[in-house]
């Protein structure tokens, strides 16, 4: 995957195919020209168009971002109400583009691109096209994380802003009374003088009419009635009747299933398939050759998957059959080694003079950290239905970028792509995975070989074996500290670098900093996994710091402080963790305590973890997490969006680990990719500060913090340091041999 | 072979070795039960087979037939009321993507229907069958509690399959 597309990267949320369209439109018909007339003359104009108001006084907000458990699908809407005054009892949310009457999709290319053609380069993904959003918005936006910060921020609250000054403007014609003596509440106007008062649905045809301010004044957060309260979520009924349609419930007419099995060396054709042994298998009507896939459809998925599994499938020998995780670790090392050799590497950080501080002191630490692969294993196994004819295509799918998958499905049915359909459902779990169009690119290239609509769902094998893998890692440092146990000198080298671009950088001031890194090919798919660069990279630092802390025999969360002189924000994020987490305050024998300190997506996050050893077992008893996200818009949704971060880095930290085993991946299902379940799941405390700094994100920053904390814990219970995930691989029972 | 599922008789025509998860998915329609992993390790197809949870992704139809069998479609008393443990869940706001939410429902509805004051060892082990990759276990325990409390203060609840219980 290009570079671009990395930087470009937004995880938790993108635009989706509907999303620039969605006008004031208060009655359907009269749209064309309103929403002309509102893009005309400035791009920014069109974020200013985001709901519509009811006859029966109800505001429909426009989400442009797919549910997954995050809360969007309530938190935008609050945002854009309260700017309104509007009572959040009456609102209701539609994701883009659930209502086509609204949707145009060639006016919103138009918009987007400022009426260019979708450059090559952007194909396939929605990636690029948020840079170009971002660009023409004059936006300082990259990252993940994003539908608060953008489109709460610059979109839900000023098109919120923006109605209610012009409902305002219409009321004021209307009754013909001055503007300024109206007043705004719960969905209604009212002018006390004359007795006057009416819902919003009253003016909202003549509001349609009327230029809408690309920059209302917004609210300061004192005067927020609705942004920072934790209202019940919409989405929560749905999910506990069972009536939520998530990608795989998807049902239509004479819809049939396929299973599918693709080559397990990434990448390899299809060579020979003994397709005569399952064509007369009970219920099977077909089977496909995706060349580097075999698809059996039959009427229901369990047929299917029985012909699947017992068609005898030869892939063409390639290159990496050979390849094993070992392997891909050497070549790791060797491409670090050639290029410092070479002096070639990619610069990251570069201030002071680490050469020059090094040789002023012999007190130095080195250390060299890896991290393995890791899949997503969303609850939802992939999965995407297609209905596809001469002259469209519609798609069923949950997806984090249905124009992508738009863009890539009408690549490969050689369509326009205002004639693919994306019909967004509840995703079963995102975490990164559902940006990745192959599912749906593979149910389309199936549903065009038949005349009726077909469901695919991967097994949870395939779901495991053909992911985007957050990539395996090598991280090597070297610190020198000075006679105060003050770092000095800071080098530090790893492979590849994606999102956030800050994840190797540290808070910490330390004058002479060299932080480098180097590419390295390998033939395993790389994807978007929560908080992406950051869930490694926390590791890697606040492993090290705590080295380091050691070694200068200062106690790791004051040897952290003494480091944050130059960054107050951090430093009473840490404060909070460690108070709130009796930091310091004895333990009973083999428990231990491990600090950690991370930014990523705009969220400043600590953690302290509690931890015991009991023979060769672990348990973690506790996680106390602080954080500082600017402001909470929706505190309890934040909340548990930590807590939700924290179990999944958790998981990944004790148990994660895909190995290649002859170029294919080794694990399968949950037995062998083991998940964090009750039992294990420690009690997490949060705390929130808010700085009133531009919000920062929800979805992936108490992910990184967790494995350090751990491991750091670790070595405080019995002195082992854990320099290579996931622990599960390491003998805890070794303290003896260790502290000697 | 006929089979009832929440109460009503369905006549399905098809394999009788086909796992009962599809069977209620693709032929009765009910898609609240859902496919996780098909090997019984995660729990999300979880349903009740007179009672008790099992994973219908491993249970061949056929063992279903003469048994009573109970989804997330089949647990509030009505049309219009939840069961305890649903508005338990919306009071702690204990989903986040939702997926695994049934299976987990119908895990702590077993649980709840034998034992009405669980202690946290009770509740971990009910649970320890159910996967949830958003992490919502402090939330299930708080909701699986405020149910337990809210069955206890309610003599008129009825838990479903409460009589065919052994």
């Amino acid at each position: 995957m290009g570079k671009w597309t990395r930087r470009a990267f937004i995880t938790t949320g993108v635009l989706t195919g509907g999303a620039f369209v969605l006008g004031v439109a208060i009655r359907p018909g009269n749209r064309a020209g309103k929403v002309k007339d509102l893009i005309a003359g400035d791009n920014e104009s069109v974020i200013n168009i985001w709901l519509k108001i009811s006859k029966e006084n109800v505001v429909t907000v426009i989400v442009p971002h797919a549910e997954m458990g995050q809360g969007t699908h309530t938190t935008l809407p609050m945002m854009l109400a309260d700017e309104m005054d509007a009572d959040l009892a009456k609102v209701q949310m539609m994701e883009a583009p659930g209502n086509e009457e609204y949707a145009n999709f060639a006016l919103g290319k138009g918009f987007v691109l400022g009426d260019k053609k979708l450059p090559l380069l952007l194909k396939g993904t929605i990636n690029g096209l948020f840079l170009t959003i971002t660009k023409q918005m004059n936006l300082q936006m990259t990252g993940g994380s994003s539908s608060v910060r953008f489109t709460g921020m610059h979109a839900m609250r000023v098109a919120g802003a923006a109605a209610r000054s012009v409902l305002l403007q219409a009321a004021a014609e209307q009754w013909n009374v001055p503007e300024e003596e109206l007043v705004v509440s719960d969905s209604y106007i009212s002018h006390t003088k004359s007795n006057l008062s009416g819902p919003f649905a009253s003016f909202a045809e003549s509001a349609a009419n009327l230029k809408q301010s690309y920059n209302p004044r917004l609210k300061k957060s004192k005067e927020f009635k609705i942004m920072g309260t934790s209202p019940p979520r919409f989405d929560i009924p749905a999910k506990v009747d069972g009536t939520a349609k998530f990608g795989m419930d998807v049902s239509l007419p004479n819809m049939k299933y396929a299973a599918i099995k693709a080559s397990p060396v990434f990448g390899a054709k299809t060579k020979h398939m003994e397709a005569d042994t399952i064509k007369d298998m009970p219920g099977v009507h077909k089977i496909v050759n995706l060349d580097g896939a075999i698809a059996v459809i039959a009427d229901g998925y369990w047929l299917a998957k029985n012909a699947i599994n017992a068609l005898a499938i030869e892939f063409e020998q390639s290159a990496n059959d050979a390849v094993g995780q070992s392997d891909i670790f050497d070549r790791y090392l060797q491409d670090m080694d050639t290029a410092l050799a070479e002096g070639n590497e990619e610069k990251d950080v570069k201030k002071g003079n680490v050469e020059g501080a090094f040789t002023e002191t012999t007190n130095t630490v080195e250390a060299e950290y890896r991290v393995p692969y890791l899949a997503h294993a969303a609850m939802e196994p992939m999965n995407c239905t297609a209905l596809v004819k001469e002259d469209g295509c519609e798609i069923w799918a949950g997806s984090q970028n249905p124009l992508g998958f738009a863009n890539s499905v009408a690549e490969v049915l050689d369509m326009d792509q205002e004639k693919v359909i994306v019909h967004n459902q509840y995703l079963g779990g995102g975490f990164g995975r559902r940006f990745v169009p192959d599912v749906a690119v593979q149910a389309a290239l199936i549903a065009k070989e038949v005349d009726y609509p077909v469901k695919l769902i991967w097994s949870r094998e395939e779901d495991i074996r053909q992911d985007h893998y957050r990539e395996a890692n090598v991280s090597r440092f070297k610190a020198a500290l000075d006679p105060k146990g003050m770092v000095t000198a800071w080098n530090n080298q790893f492979l590849f670098k994606n999102e956030p671009e800050e994840a190797p950088h540290i808070p910490y001031s330390v004058d002479n900093q060299f932080i480098h890194y180097t590419n390295s090919e390998t033939h395993i798919p790389w994807g978007y996994w929560r908080s992406v660069d950051s869930s490694m990279h926390a590791f890697f630092t606040e492993s090290f710091m705590d080295e380091l802390a050691f070694k200068a025999n200062i106690d790791p969360y004051q040897f952290r402080r003494d480091h944050l002189t130059n960054a107050p924000r951090f430093l009473k994020v840490l404060d909070l963790a460690a108070e709130k987490s009796n930091w310091g305050e004895d333990l009973p024998a083999n428990w231990g305590r491990g600090i950690s300190l991370h930014q990523s997506f705009g969220t400043i996050v600590a953690q302290v973890a509690e931890i015991e050893i009991v023979e060769d077992r672990l348990k973690v008893h506790r996680v106390v997490c602080a954080a500082d996200p600017g402001f909470a818009f929706h505190p309890d949704g934040f909340n548990a969006q930590m807590e939700s971060g924290i179990i999944f880095g958790l998981t990944a930290a004790l148990y994660g680990e895909i190995s290649i085993e002859n170029g294919a991946v080794k694990q399968s299902n949950f037995h062998d990719y083991q998940m964090l379940r009750m039992q294990e799941s420690p009690n997490i405390e949060t705390y929130i500060i808010t700085s009133d700094n531009w919000p920062g994100g929800a979805g992936e920053p108490s992910t990184p913090c967790i494995a350090p904390a751990l491991t750091n814990a670790i070595f405080n219970a019995s002195g082992i340091r854990i320099r290579e995930l996931p622990v599960k691989n390491h003998n805890l029972n070794a303290k003896s041999e260790i502290l000697g | 072979m006929i089979i009832s599922i929440n109460n009503e008789t369905h006549e399905v025509d098809v394999d009788s070795a086909t796992p009962l998860l599809w069977v209620i998915r693709e032929k009765i329609g009910l898609t609240g039960t859902k496919f996780g992993c098909g090997i019984g390790q995660c729990g999300a197809c979880t349903v009740q087979l007179d009672g008790k949870p099992i994973r219908s992704c491993l249970t061949p139809v056929q063992q279903a037939v003469g048994k009573e069998i109970t989804t997330i479609e089949g647990i509030a008393p009505n049309e219009t009321e939840l069961h305890v443990i649903q508005q338990a869940w919306i009071e702690e706001q204990v989903p986040q993507c939702g997926y695994c939410q049934s299976g987990q429902i119908l895990s702590a509805h077993a649980l709840l229907t034998k034992n009405t004051y669980p202690t946290d060892e009770d509740i971990d082990q009910a649970m320890s069958g159910n996967i949830c990759r958003c992490g919502t276990y402090s939330r299930i325990k708080s909701g699986i509690k405020l149910a337990a409390e809210k069955l206890r203060n309610s003599s008129t609840t009825k838990i479903l399959n409460n009589g065919e219980m052994d």
